[in-house]
């Protein structure tokens, strides 16, 4: 790597971490149902919220009443949802006539945003009409995020509560999360994209004539190009900071109009980071220990700035075939060089190489550079951090719930090691905790296992492959680690908008999510209900350099030993054998 | 059913607040702050549109100065379905495309000494990559000069003119606008 990559990306996580403490800081406090700057303006709008719904703010569910609201909430999104994309023909707000979808692609696309996943089968700007895109699309960006925000306060309530059955109001959880996290800043970020040049308009295209006709449809020169916009910063905006990654347009942050700038693409990064690292301080704050949160924070970046290092490297080596073709991957003052297929100049190597690895290892998926057009090990970096389980960082919520779980595993890791019952937190970890943490880690292994499996044994799932040989298995790989991980990005030359791949992927999406948030809430349940027990002598300190090193080892091992056989099959061999013929 | 009917009662207001009152919000901020960038950073020349600053358009008449390729469907630098050719990078339709293009920059100009800058000849992610590096615009400084019978130490002059640095100093990579820069190539006399 470069100086200048080195500093950008330095830059980018010096920023990232200035900003955990005060923002984690200040969602504590909206979790905790204190008063917030914000509350001057949005306070009566919340009040109206909690009165239109006969609530108060101080009321209470246990575990159960918690899901049950928590799935009632998706199951109603989806089912508008999919009504919206499939009527939008029939719908106002749709200047460009676009008709609704098929039942398969709206069921898929109803899905994946409910779940935060944003997956996209179809073109934004070739599909959808602005209404889909705003009423649609924009209101499930902000609620997915702001449910896994919420089913992540439930659960840090069970680690900092005691000998209770009640784990805090979805509902209020979910206006406060909406109101006083995203909409704030997203308002901030999307006038910010704004002035770099990211669109916010009503018009949604506007016809421009060429310097020079080109060819355009059946070969006819056109002297004209027809430019797609829209109400893009405000999705962009959100799409970022609730970790959805569902871009307006197809070429989602690659397209210029989503992200036209160095500066656009920094902040846009900087947007799919925050709220997940700043979790880890809202933790700490919640359960009285900030080390605690910390020391998860320490562990996400312990595995992300090798991986971040590593994509860079392969990126940078270009394509050893080009080398005899007379082509010119050198860098130097002139050029960043690198291997560019795929990659847009202003981010360049550097730019794409971390954006493609912020936005696998957040459960971000949205893309500023296209990851089927990566190197085999590039492409292999994104691969592994969303099946590490979406945990370094994550998903907004969904990412720390993940690591939680994981962090009991390395308690009771460590407990089986000295023979003690393992506890966290002051929470005696017993055989309940262990299985629904377990579910928590295993359900998208087994997801991505099964359906990878399914894709590649099928007719229907190998007719969707573009690219030969190993790089078609890695497209299916990655779409079905995507779709269990609540990812969203894919190796895109796969053609996903048939029914397998439609229904296929809905049912690894929606398992990934909620296989994984019924048993959260299930753990926090069980936890509110303890006792807390004091730190003794034999307590196992979990702020600790050695405690990071134990976390990180045991989610390492346990996406080795699950995804190292497959990788094997896509990504390495495909390495392997491209610098055999090289 | 009265967690059905809260339900619907939530989704309601949020729609309302996120999908409606949010993106308008947005729109009218951008409006009143930034007009120009907000309705696409277009370009005018005489008092006509004749792009985006930010969107590329694609030139293959050999006076000009050509831009990244674009693997967009039907047509190239179709800003109505963006996207890359999402080609693996050992996928023989990537090298075969990629070899083609090497031949023909290298038809337009015979003997250029220089290996090609690599941005010359791979698709862009968005198929609307509105840069090259500054190597890919001098490396066709020769063929763009000679087409319009200028000095070649006129046409390089232009480009390192217009040069963008890194944004703030170190953020992004330095590039050239290739619409800017045949806009400007067109304002010089012939």
């Amino acid at each position: 790597m470069t100086g200048n990559a080195i500093l950008q990306d330095a830059l980018l996580l010096g920023v990232l971490v200035l900003l955990v403490r005060p923002l984690g800081g200040y969602m504590a406090r909206v979790y905790q149902g204190e008063r917030v700057l914000p509350d001057r303006v949005l306070g009566p709008v919340e009040r109206l919220c909690y009165r239109t719904l006969g609530i108060g703010p101080g009321d209470e569910m246990d575990w159960k009443g918690y899901a049950a609201a928590t799935l009632a909430f998706a199951g109603l999104g989806m089912a508008l949802l999919f009504a919206i994309l499939v009527l939008q023909g029939v719908l106002p707000w749709n200047p460009e006539g676009r008709p609704g979808m098929s039942w398969h692609l709206a069921l898929n696309t109803a899905v994946s945003f409910v779940t935060n996943t944003n997956w996209q089968a179809y073109g934004g700007e070739t599909t959808l009409s602005p209404l889909s895109q705003s009423v649609g699309l924009t209101v499930q960006n902000f609620v997915s995020a702001a449910t896994g925000m919420a089913v992540l306060a439930a659960l840090v309530r069970g680690f900092a509560r005691r000998s209770t059955r009640m784990l805090g109001s979805f509902w209020v959880d979910l206006v406060r999360g909406t109101l006083y996290v995203l909409l704030p800043l997203s308002l901030v970020v999307a006038t910010v994209l704004v002035s770099q040049g990211v669109v916010q308009s009503p018009e949604t295209s506007v016809m421009v004539t060429r310097l020079q006709p080109f060819p355009g449809v059946d070969g006819t020169r056109s002297a004209t190009q027809d430019l797609s916009m829209g109400p893009v910063a405000s999705q962009v905006a959100i799409k970022q900071l609730g970790t959805n990654g569902g871009g307006y347009f197809n070429a989602n942050s690659a397209h210029p109009f989503e992200n036209p700038t160095p500066l656009s693409s920094f902040v846009e990064m900087l947007a799919i980071l925050l709220i997940a690292a700043a979790l880890t301080h809202t933790f700490g704050r919640m359960v009285g220990d900030v080390r605690q949160g910390r020391a998860l924070l320490a562990a996400m970046l312990v595995v992300f700035v090798p991986l971040v290092a590593g994509l860079h490297a392969a990126e940078q080596a270009g394509n050893p075939a080009f080398d005899a073709m007379g082509i010119d991957q050198a860098e130097g003052d002139l050029s960043a060089g690198g291997y560019l297929e795929g990659k847009e100049v202003r981010f360049g190597v550097a730019g794409s190489a971390m954006w493609a690895a912020a936005t696998t290892a957040a459960s971000n998926g949205s893309v500023n550079a296209m990851h089927d057009s990566l190197t085999p090990l590039g492409g292999l970096v994104p691969m592994v951090l969303i099946q590490l389980g979406e945990v370094v960082f994550g998903g907004v919520g969904s990412g720390l719930y993940g690591m939680l779980a994981f962090a009991i595993i390395a308690v009771f890791v460590a407990g089986l090691m000295v023979g003690r019952t393992p506890e966290y937190l002051g929470k005696k970890i017993e055989a309940f905790d262990m299985k629904m943490a377990s579910l928590v880690v295993l359900v998208p292994c087994a997801l991505v296992l099964v359906g990878t499996a399914l894709g590649v044994s099928t007719a229907a799932g190998r007719a969707g492959i573009l690219n030969p040989g190993p790089h078609g298995f890695s497209e299916v790989l990655y779409a079905f680690s995507s779709a269990a991980g609540n990812n969203g990005s894919a190796f895109a030359g796969l053609d996903a908008a048939t029914p397998f791949y439609d229904v296929a992927l809905a049912i690894a999406m929606f398992a990934g999510r909620y296989g994984v948030i019924v048993p959260v809430l299930a753990l926090a349940g069980s936890l509110a209900a303890k006792k807390r027990i004091p730190a003794g002598a034999g307590t196992l300190p979990t702020h600790t350099p050695t405690f990071v090193g134990l976390l990180v080892a045991v989610i390492l091992l346990v996406g080795a030993l699950t995804f190292l056989p497959a990788l094997a099959l896509g990504p390495i061999v495909e390495h392997l054998q491209m610098h055999a013929a090289g | 059913m009265k967690m059905l009917a809260r339900t619907a009662i939530l989704l309601a207001l949020m729609t309302v607040l996120t999908g409606i009152a949010y993106p308008l919000a947005v729109t009218g901020i951008a409006g009143l702050a930034f007009p120009g960038r907000a309705g696409g950073s277009l370009v005018e020349r005489d008092g006509q549109v004749v792009g985006s600053a930010l969107v590329g358009q694609c030139f293959e008449d050999p006076a000009f100065f050509r831009g990244r390729p674009s693997a967009t469907g039907p047509f190239p630098c179709n800003a109505t379905a963006s996207g890359g050719s999402n080609l693996g990078p050992a996928n023989p339709a990537l090298l075969e495309a990629v070899r083609s293009r090497v031949d023909a920059l290298r038809a337009q100009d015979p003997g250029h000494p220089d290996p090609v800058p690599v941005d010359l000849v791979t698709a862009s992610a968005s198929g609307l990559d509105p840069d090259i590096s500054p190597a890919a615009a001098l490396w066709q400084v020769r063929r763009v000069a000679r087409e319009r019978g200028l000095d070649e130490p006129v046409v390089r002059a232009l480009v390192e003119a217009l040069v963008q640095p890194r944004q703030l100093g170190f953020l992004g990579e330095p590039r050239v606008n290739v619409l800017d820069l045949n806009l400007a190539l067109e304002a010089l006399p012939r």
